[in-house]
């Protein structure tokens, strides 16, 4: 489990060496995702420890946003000022852009005939 | 009696123990809750946990910084827990592979519907330009929409508020939405939820299928690299 928890700081560390070197405007650890992804690619299975310390973080992953969320009391101010549009755009936006994505998505996988392998139509 | 109450109170507020505690014991709370009403989309645990922690931080009057002292070890876990979306991409590698060219196109259009709608929203409503900037970006995940937003002039704090609150949003009615317009492709639904709502959709995903929990974390991943390459670039060309 320890070397699970390593290897997964040692991604992330990487990644963020890696951004220092080159400054791309990514973070860290989305770069740390990439490299895991091909080092598993690479060894061509998931090890077991990795397995269980990866899926116990993915299935709390909510948890983790909480700090940040509770950082909302440090704007409460300005939220109230600007709430109406704040909300409206928030609301918006997030409906208009799930809805046109998954249309997209769903057009293309079709127009590229390439929906055979997933899970039942994409109607 | 009373002295040695506050005297504890003051001991325990003083350690990053209480608020650590605090932040649990609020997750589970919303977990339950989230559970008892048959997982409704709707019965948001992030957003339950963080009303009744502001609540509690606000009739106690602690400073946020006070309270990050204890919530920063779970703040710190969202580094690996990231590194970690490797492993869903990896199961569900054969799927991306068969379905690159619609997934590249979809997330650099589902970037700009993501930014351009809640700058146009927000510039309808006539809010600040300082708001604005900072709402920009808020589909994106917490820290690259925190850097876009330092780049452009933006409030990085306030950004971070948004991004959460997207990724609540997007959680809460992004099912809502699919469920409306009758979406049954679970690769094409996650895909869509990590566009708009990053790693608070991507967690949502994950819950409901591992297609969907795959797909979104990989739109997380290429929306952040997309927006943070786009934003700046269409901000010079408009404003």
């Amino acid at each position: 489990m320890i070397g699970a928890i390593t290897l997964l700081l040692g991604c992330q560390l990487l990644g963020e060496l890696f951004i220092a070197a080159t400054g791309w405007p990514l973070p860290g650890p989305v770069v740390g995702m990439v490299i895991l992804f091909t080092g598993l690619m690479i060894h061509g299975k998931v090890p077991a420890p990795v397995a269980a310390v990866s899926d116990t973080l993915l299935r709390n992953l909510s948890l983790l946003f909480i700090p940040a969320g509770v950082g909302v009391m440090l704007h409460l101010s300005l939220i109230e000022r600007e709430w109406i549009g704040v909300t409206a755009a928030l609301i918006g936006s997030t409906a208009i852009t799930v809805v046109l994505t998954a249309l997209l998505m769903v057009g293309l996988k079709k127009f590229t005939r390439v929906g055979q392998g997933s899970v039942g139509g994409d109607s | 009696m009373e002295g040695g109450f506050s005297d504890i109170w003051v001991y325990l507020s003083a350690s990053p123990l209480l608020h650590l505690f605090l932040t649990l014991l609020a997750y589970l709370g919303g977990q339950k809750l989230y559970e008892r009403l048959g997982m409704h989309p709707l019965v948001n645990p992030v957003l339950i946990a963080v009303i009744v922690l502001v609540a509690i931080l606000i009739v106690t009057e602690t400073p946020y910084l006070v309270y990050f002292e204890g919530a920063q070890f779970v703040h710190f876990l969202l580094g690996p827990a990231t590194v970690a979306l490797a492993l869903p991409l990896y199961r569900q590698v054969s799927r991306i592979r068969k379905a690159l060219i619609p997934i590249l196109l979809s997330v650099v259009f589902g970037s700009l519907v993501a930014t351009g709608s809640a700058v146009a929203i927000g510039w309808a409503f006539d809010i600040s330009e300082a708001t604005l900037i900072s709402i920009a970006p808020k589909s994106v995940t917490t820290p690259v929409a925190m850097g876009i937003s330092e780049k452009l002039g933006g409030l990085p704090s306030l950004t971070a508020v948004f991004v959460i609150l997207t990724g609540i949003l997007g959680a809460m009615i992004g099912p809502l939405m699919l469920d409306l317009f009758r979406f049954k492709d679970w690769a094409a639904r996650g895909f869509a939820i990590g566009i708009a709502a990053h790693g608070i959709g991507t967690a949502r995903a994950m819950q409901v299928s591992e297609v969907a929990g795959a797909f979104s974390g990989l739109a997380m991943g290429l929306n952040a690299l997309a927006t943070a390459i786009l934003l700046p670039l269409l901000w010079q060309l408009f404003f």
